[in-house]
C-alpha cells in the first residue's frame, strides 16, 4: 500500500474510532472539566500552525511570497463574512494574479 | 424527553451549511488531487473520514513531503475534539451499539451545533438528518473537485498553494472565541514557524499541539 492509501486508511480508522468512542463506550458520563479545557485548545493551536506553515513555509526555509497576499485577501474576505468557497477562490485568484504581474 | 423534531427538520435546517460544505468538498478534491492523491483516494477519504479540517491537514502534510506518521498524527489531533463532542451527544443516541456507532459517524461540527437545543441537550433526529445531508454534500463535492480538478492546470499558476492556508484560516476564525483560544492559535503558529527550519515536514504542526496543555491551568 502506498503512502496515500495508508494515510486514507489510518486517518479514516482513527476518526471513526474517535467519533464512536463516546456514544459506544462511555454511555453519557461527562468528561472531567480539565480535559475539556485541553481539548478545546487543540483545534486553534493546530489550525494556527497550519496557517503559518502553509503561508510562509517552503521546505525547510521561511519565505514571504505571493501566498501572503492571497492569505491577506482571504482574511479580508472572512472579515466581510464571505462564504467559505468564495474565500478560497479569492485567495487563489489574488495569488495567481500577483504571481503573473509582480 | 419529548422529541418533537424529525429527521426532515434537521435536513431542512442544514441546507445553507450543506451548500458551503459541498463547496468545501470541491476545494478538498481539487487540493488533494494537486497534492498527488489521485482522483479516487480523496473520495474514499471523504466517505470514510468525514471531517474536513483533518483531511486537509493530512493532505497538506503529505504534499509538503511529510511522512505518513506525521500526516496521520496531525489529522487525528484535529479530530480529537470529536472525543468530547461524542460524549456530549452520547446520552441521546440510544438503541443498540451498532446503531449508536453508525449515528456517531454523522457527528460533525455543523450537525452537532444544529442538534444542540441550547440547554445542554441534543436532538438525535436533527443530528442524523442534518448529518446525512452534510455527508452527501461533502462526498459529492469531493468527487466533483477530484475528478474535475484535473482541468484546472498547474496548482501554483492558479494560486492553489495559497488556497490551503486560506482554508485553514477560514476554519480557524470561528474557533477564536475568547482570549485563550486566540493565544493558543498565535502560540501554535509561532512554535510551528520556529521549528520549520529544523524539524521534518509535518512535525512542527504536531509540536504546536502541545500549546493546548495550557488548558490545564484554570
Amino acid at each position: 500500500m502506498n503512502a496515500t492509501w495508508l494515510v486514507v486508511v489510518l486517518v479514516g480508522a482513527g476518526t471513526i474510532a474517535i467519533k464512536a468512542a463516546g456514544p459506544v463506550l462511555l454511555g453519557g458520563r461527562p468528561l472531567p472539566a480539565r480535559f475539556t479545557g485541553v481539548v478545546e485548545l487543540l483545534a486553534p493551536a493546530v489550525l494556527g500552525a497550519l496557517v503559518a506553515v502553509q503561508t510562509f513555509g517552503a521546505g525547510h526555509t521561511l519565505v514571504v511570497d505571493e501566498r501572503l497576499i492571497g492569505v491577506a485577501a482571504a482574511g479580508i474576505a472572512l472579515w466581510r463574512k464571505a462564504p467559505l468557497l468564495m474565500v478560497v477562490v479569492i485567495a487563489a485568484a489574488t495569488t495567481a494574479i500577483a504571481r503573473a504581474f509582480l | 424527553m419529548i422529541e418533537t423534531k424529525s429527521y426532515r427538520d434537521g435536513a431542512r435546517a442544514v441546507g445553507p451549511f450543506a451548500i458551503a460544505v459541498a463547496g468545501f468538498g470541491i476545494s478538498f478534491g481539487v487540493l488533494a488531487r494537486a497534492a498527488g492523491f489521485g482522483w479516487l483516494a480523496p473520495i474514499v477519504m471523504s466517505a470514510t473520514t468525514f471531517a474536513g479540517s483533518a483531511q486537509f491537514a493530512a493532505v497538506s502534510v503529505i504534499g509538503d513531503g511529510g511522512t505518513v506518521a506525521t500526516a496521520v498524527t496531525a489529522a487525528l489531533l484535529l479530530n480529537a475534539r470529536y472525543g468530547p463532542i461524542g460524549v456530549s451527544v452520547a446520552p441521546y443516541l440510544t438503541g443498540r451499539a451498532w446503531w449508536r456507532f453508525v449515528r456517531a459517524q454523522l457527528v460533525v461540527d455543523e450537525s452537532w451545533a444544529l442538534a444542540a437545543q441550547g440547554d445542554g441537550r441534543f436532538d438525535p433526529r436533527v443530528l442524523v438528518g442534518a448529518g446525512l445531508v452534510l455527508y452527501c454534500g461533502w462526498v459529492g463535492g469531493t468527487a466533483i473537485g477530484s475528478i474535475g480538478g484535473e482541468a484546472l492546470g498547474d496548482p501554483a499558476t492558479i494560486g492553489l498553494d495559497a488556497a490551503f492556508p486560506a482554508l485553514f484560516l477560514a476554519l480557524l476564525v470561528p474557533q477564536l472565541k475568547g482570549r485563550r483560544r486566540l493565544q493558543a492559535a498565535v502560540l501554535g503558529a509561532s512554535i510551528a514557524l520556529a521549528l520549520t527550519p529544523f524539524a521534518p515536514a509535518g512535525v512542527p504542526i504536531i509540536a504546536a499541539a502541545v500549546v493546548c496543555l495550557m488548558g490545564l491551568r484554570k
